[in-house]
């Protein structure tokens, strides 16, 4: 990981702001899509994330930190939120939090998981069940801009239900090649049976070292450890490879 | 004027320990690193302390190993809001590895292999702050928690506790260090909750 020169927003200090629920949708049968109205948004880049602040009623707080999962897009920000059981704040996202209510957020966070329409070389994005909300960002992202730039997606999740932006990566679109890797359940006749992913899935699916390709790997620990290690072990520089790990969230 | 978030009601943290403000109490050890884990031997594994003067202090795994051990029990406290109460930790205190360098640096900056960087104020690695270590929770530090050893400074937040730490850098100037570089605080003090860059 080579020291990277950033640009100098990040360091402009988050400040938090009042978003509106607008819009929100079930993405799968665990997450929904929050679609919030930000007065004054700053903008993000893709990959990036916020912070998301509860107040109870006797003033207790909790935080916690939501990738956006939207292009940028003037004041609208899109979160997508998976239910964690037992947990302190999904539930309450998910189950509580209605269009026409209001939520803290601060941000947008973070500078190294990005991705810039600027960047010229071939991408791999991997992503590991809700991993994939910062991907969909720069998949977005690179749709807005009209990008040329070649992606290809691997995208490791439980069962064909448990797929998020199932209907829009379906679509696609021109550049963006999409393969699944089904770890429990695979749909019927799926060529590769159910299992964790392997390195032969990142050689079947992803760019060779030569191509000089940007890897994005996004999901919980244990998947990011193993994938980015694989690609290591496949030629991949590691200065070339950034990681997001999901730690707990505590829900 | 914050508002209130209806119907919800959180949790609060069931005994008297404090939690820094922002911060949820975990159970589990979650593992945050920018990049892929480096994969360091032990017998390959060296650590240095530079100086200002060029000067260079080295240990080997074997040197290493050899030198007085303490076993911190200490709470840990990520920028991501997780944090973690008595995590037990068996290494080298920085007093020991610091106690023969002369030096009128007032700033180190920790390199870590695969390239990791942090910066901090050097008074914050000396008297009993701050330890290498090799051993956590009665075992070998696994690589994804910094193994073969890291740095771990308890009262800054974790990202200053670098993982996989190759040198420490003593220098009469601050330099900011791979988040740092990246908009999060060059302190980081958890009680005072800086975050980032402005907090």
């Amino acid at each position: 990981m080579a020291r990277t020169a950033l640009s100098g927003r990040l360091g402009d200090r988050p400040r938090w702001r009042t978003g509106e629920v607008v819009d929100r949708h079930a993405e799968s049968a665990t997450a929904t899509t929050l679609v919030l109205h930000v007065p004054e948004w700053p903008g993000h880049l893709a990959g990036q994330h916020i912070d998301v602040r509860l107040t109870a009623e006797d003033g207790y707080r909790a935080h916690r930190s939501y990738s956006v999962a939207s292009a940028p897009d003037g004041e609208r920000v899109e979160l997508t939120v998976q239910r964690v059981p037992g947990g302190e704040v999904s539930p309450y996202l998910v189950d509580e939090l209605l269009t026409g209510d209001f939520v803290e957020i601060r941000g947008p966070v973070g500078g190294w998981f990005v991705w810039r329409p600027e960047q010229g070389e071939p991408v791999l994005l991997v992503a590991g069940g809700s991993g994939l909300a910062p991907l969909m960002s720069m998949i977005r992202t690179r749709d807005a801009a009209g990008s040329r730039v070649p992606f290809r997606l691997l995208y490791s999740v439980r069962d064909p239900e448990a797929r998020l932006y199932a209907t829009e990566l379906r679509k696609g679109s021109p550049g963006l090649d999409t393969a699944y890797v089904y770890t429990r359940t695979a749909p019927e006749n799926w060529p590769r049976p159910p299992g964790r992913l392997t390195a032969e899935d990142l050689v079947r699916n992803g760019w060779p070292p030569d191509f000089a390709p940007a890897c994005y790997v996004c999901g919980p620990t244990g998947f990011v450890e193993r994938a980015a290690a694989a690609l290591v072990l496949l030629g991949h520089p590691p200065e070339r490879i950034r990681t997001e790990r999901f730690g707990p969230s505590g829900g | 004027m914050p508002i209130v978030s209806r119907g919800f009601h959180g949790r609060r943290p069931t005994d008297d320990r404090k939690l820094p403000p922002g911060q949820f109490e975990t159970f589990d050890f979650p593992v945050l690193s920018a990049g892929p884990t480096p994969r360091v031997a032990q017998e390959d594994w060296e650590l240095d302390v530079t100086t200002e003067d060029g000067a260079r202090h080295s240990w080997d795994w074997a040197a290493f190993t050899a030198l007085p051990m303490e076993t911190p029990t200490v709470d840990l406290h990520c920028v991501t809001r997780w944090s973690k109460f008595g995590t037990e930790w068996q290494g080298v205190s920085l007093d020991v590895l610091l106690g023969d360098v002369e030096t009128a640096a007032e700033f180190a900056l920790v390199h870590a292999y695969g390239g990791y960087t942090t910066n901090l104020p050097l008074e914050d690695l000396l008297d009993g702050q701050a330890w290498i270590v090799h051993r956590y929770d009665g075992e070998d530090l696994a690589p994804e928690h910094g193994g073969p050893a890291r740095l771990l400074v308890p009262h800054l937040y974790l990202w200053k506790s670098a993982k996989w730490v190759r040198r420490i850098e003593l220098r009469l100037d601050d330099e900011p260090g791979f988040w740092e570089s990246a908009g999060y605080h060059d302190y980081g003090d958890p009680w005072r909750e800086q975050r980032y860059q402005g907090d």
